[in-house]
């Protein structure tokens, strides 16, 4: 079962007897759990410590909640203890009041600089920008290749030189101004915060460009290193913010956490995969979720709000309501679901998602499959399927390219889908908000989905 | 306000899909009386597969051949292969020491270990010695595990002194990573063919470590072509190319978008027959949560398979900064392609690549080779005691 930090509290709570508030000794007998907690996240063990005494702060003395059980209470201390860290407000880059208005990104080896400058000019030139992308990483086989290739996919102007990364930086503000540009984004070459060669030259373009945004850009997987790293960037540039990137992996993050302490300024976007227009803006409550194990559930309704149309949540509430599913509904909805992205990431949005299930081999094609049967059927057998027969099934095999058996087992599948759907409208009434029922619950993966293992 | 409706039916579509995806994956039941379904169930079924989502492109175009090309260096003929000096000065053959390389990070670990030294043991010297394993991302289990074991060493042999303890927990690390049994070089095999496959997340060191790997083994005489089967990532057969070109070695490429499959095969073809020793696959990175990409790296592998025997190495690359992903990333490609071997990256740094310590323990993957800088000579094989005595060693030792 998927345990999170919530379960894991509780079980600690379960030994202790007092009610009424929490008391220090409490607070010391979580601590050890909740520090592994976040060290198993890639929290700075240091950072770890100074986080704990701060909630340790928060919670002794707090009443006990007659609502949430002390394990959850516990959990969501720490959890808003995390998004006061993370960042209260949502950060934006600094425009300058005389275009252009500059970034550089600096950061280690690999952590996704140059892809993020791609996605950075993309993003800005959606707001009505006019960015230029800089190669200035001359170190890196191909590496101004790559930016110039990017560029050249967003339809933003790029410029480089074969010199030196200095006389680039030079080079570029004086494009940017022929050109007519007024955001310049100077790509660099990693360095390692030791090699005091590179940083004096990292040094040295920042004194060319003058820029107003100095981003670290790092890897959502890196661990205790995290702390070295942004320290010694912000010692030698002063950071103005972070990117975090390859935040579509699982690691937790942590590392987040860990710079966000340390230099003290926001978090502004994270990558979200390899292609350009996979840039979000950073939000710390999904982070503060996901470090602490708990899925991203902010991230999957907006995802639902986004892609359901309105037209179709009025539908998906009516079969909700009805309790009635047909192989028509069924095959409508899919395409919803099937455009909120591959399956398998919805599925790690999920928070209480049984773990055989977050580690099943989902395959998207699986969808198209049972889709294919579905739409080989007739409308009356869509809304009949019991009329489904054995030249029937084999028809429909045939035209899905699937087996009668395949065929035979989605059918018998639905059927107690079907089943189960009538027990829905009672939920969805106590669901409502306002409407009849105690105010909003959340409800988890109604027992009895055929094919789950059971909760 | 959140609609709590649309999640629930989204939850319940999602669970619907699920089941009905999950069960049919499980459950190879054939309802009574129903013919038998052929061998095609999943392969070969006449459904255009097309992909739900943008994933990069797996299935090339027919007809987009991949392009052989040969380095500016002329084809070797002679015994003795004609290389270009390569850009970084050394002297052909010496490898620098990992303690050399690792000065900076000594010092810097040391310093940790300098503190605690040379003091009677106590509370503070135990919580010391987890905060530095912590530090070098061994994580809290291993770290643990490591302490336990020599608290109980030292309890045993009555270890008074914290320089001692730090010996036994120096010790227990080498013992960790030594074994007799597993293999902690790289298999080449003359005569036969030979492929090194390269896999891992974004942004390790997988093509850097192929042109170190390229250089190393032609300057001992073999001949080797790359396979730039990273035709996802812009310019990466371009960055290829540019190590092909410094270690005169051969490379097969194609146009961006192509079947990475294909690259793989005639990679294999061309070093076929004999014209070349060793082919190394460059792969572009992934997230082991990709699973249709997980799944083209096992189809790659099994491209590679179709030789008997010629796959010998399947090297996960790992960034020595990577927190406990690094676990999670062995594991996952462990499962998808059957990892060998480790190639630990960026260890020139101040990171420490502790987690090598757990993806050895639990899946007894070695560390073959350890990447410390840009430079095309910046590759020495892994030694553990020398990791391990460089990790630990005291200042000016």
């Amino acid at each position: 079962m998927f345990e999170t930090l919530s379960d894991r509290l509780d079980g600690i709570f379960s030994r202790l007897r007092n009610r009424g508030r929490i008391t220090e000794r409490d607070v010391d007998e979580v601590a050890r759990e909740i520090r592994a907690a976040l060290l198993e996240a890639d929290v700075n063990v240091r950072v770890v410590r100074a986080f704990i005494d701060r909630v340790k702060a928060a919670a002794v003395g707090a009443e006990l909640s007659k609502s949430l059980s002390p394990g959850q209470q516990f959990t969501k201390i720490v959890h808003d203890e995390l998004v006061n860290t993370l960042g209260g407000t949502t950060g934006k880059l600094t425009m300058s009041p005389k275009p252009p208005t500059v970034v550089m990104l600096a950061g280690l080896q690999g952590s996704g600089k140059t892809t993020a400058a791609g996605k950075l000019a993309r993003l800005l030139r959606g707001q009505g920008l006019q960015p230029l992308l800089v190669g200035a990483d001359l170190q890196r086989p191909a590496a101004v290749e790559q930016l110039r290739v990017l560029a050249g996919r967003i339809d933003v102007p790029f410029f480089s030189e074969a010199t030196d990364p200095v006389a680039v930086a030079r080079g570029a503000l004086e494009e940017a101004a022929r050109l007519g540009r007024n955001v310049v984004i100077v790509d660099t070459a990693g360095r390692l915060q030791i090699d005091t060669d590179l940083m004096d030259e990292l040094r040295a373009i920042a004194d060319v460009v003058q820029p107003h945004n100095t981003l670290l850009v790092v890897d959502a997987m890196t661990g205790q290193e995290a702390v070295n790293v942004a320290e010694a960037f912000n010692d030698a540039v002063g950071l103005d913010g972070v990117i975090l990137t390859k935040t579509d992996g699982d690691a937790r993050g942590g590392a987040a956490l860990s710079v966000k302490e340390v230099v003290g300024k926001p978090i502004l976007f994270v990558g979200t995969g390899e292609k350009l227009d996979e840039f979000e803006v950073f939000h710390p409550d999904r982070m503060a979720g996901r470090i602490l194990g708990m899925g991203d559930v902010l991230t999957l309704i907006e995802k639902v709000e986004t892609t359901f149309a309105e037209e179709e949540k009025r539908r998906a509430e009516e079969i909700l309501s009805e309790g009635r599913l047909t192989l028509e509904d069924f095959l409508e909805q899919m395409q919803q679901v099937k455009r909120m992205g591959p399956l398998q990431n919805v599925l790690g949005m999920l928070p209480g998602m049984p773990k055989e299930l977050k580690n099943a081999e989902i395959d998207d094609r699986e969808l198209d499959r049972v889709e294919a049967i579905i739409r080989s059927m007739t409308p009356e057998e869509r809304r009949r399927p019991e009329l489904i027969n054995g030249s029937r099934r084999t028809r429909i095999a045939r035209g899905s390219g699937t087996s009668p058996g395949e065929v035979n087992q989605l059918l018998k599948q639905f059927k107690q889908v079907q089943q189960m759907m009538r027990g829905m409208p009672g939920m969805a009434k106590r669901g409502k908000k306002g409407k009849k029922g105690k105010g909003p619950r959340q409800p988890g993966l109604p027992a009895g989905i055929p094919g789950l293992p059971s909760a | 306000m959140v609609p709590i409706v649309v999640v629930v039916v989204l939850l319940v579509l999602i669970g619907l899909v699920v089941g009905f995806v999950v069960a049919r994956r499980r459950g190879d039941e054939i309802a009574p009386g129903e013919p038998t379904p052929t061998a095609g169930r999943s392969a070969g079924v006449a459904v255009e597969e097309r992909p739900v989502v943008e994933a990069p492109v797996v299935e090339a175009p027919v007809g987009e051949e991949p392009v052989v090309e040969e380095p500016v260096v002329e084809e070797p003929v002679v015994e003795e292969p004609v290389v270009e000096e390569p850009v970084v000065e050394a002297p052909v053959g010496e490898r620098p020491r990992l303690r050399d390389r690792l000065g900076r990070t000594r010092s810097a670990f040391a310093g940790a270990f300098g503190r605690i030294r040379g003091r009677a043991v106590d509370d503070d010297t135990w919580d010391e010695i987890e905060e530095a394993l912590l530090l070098a991302d061994v994580g809290l289990p291993t770290t643990r595990r490591i302490l336990e074991s020599v608290r109980a060493r030292a309890k045993a042999t009555g270890a008074a002194d914290s320089d001692a303890v730090i010996d036994l927990v120096r010790d227990e690390v080498v013992g960790m990573l030594v074994d007799d049994t597993l293999d902690g070089e790289l298999r080449i095999v003359a005569g036969e063919p030979n492929v090194w496959m390269f896999v891992g997340v974004n942004g390790v060191g997988k093509t850097t470590t192929i042109g170190k790997l390229a250089a190393q083994q032609g300057r001992e005489g073999r001949r080797v072509v790359l396979a730039a089967a990273d035709t996802f990532r812009a310019a990466a057969a371009d960055q290829l190319a540019l190590w092909a070109e410094r270690t005169g070695s051969r490379i097969v490429r194609g146009q961006e978008g192509a079947d990475p499959g294909s690259i793989v095969f005639d990679a294999m073809a061309a070093a076929g027959g004999r014209s070349a020793d060793l082919v190394l696959v460059d792969t572009a990175g992934r997230l082991h949560t990709k699973l249709n990409l997980m799944e083209e790296l096992s189809k790659l592998r099994r491209i590679v398979d179709r030789t008997e025997g010629a796959c010998k190495e399947v090297i996960l690359v790992i960034d020595a900064s990577t927190g406990q992903n690094g676990l999670v990333q062995a594991r996952q490609f462990t499962e998808a392609v059957d990892v060998t071997g480790i190639a630990l990256t960026k260890l020139d740094g101040t990171a420490k690549g502790g987690i090598v310590l757990a993806i050895r323990s639990e899946l007894g993957l070695p560390v073959k080779v350890v990447g410390v800088g840009e430079g095309i000579d910046d590759l020495i094989p892994f030694d553990p005691a020398e990791f391990a005595s460089a990790l630990f060693e005291p200042d000016g030792a």
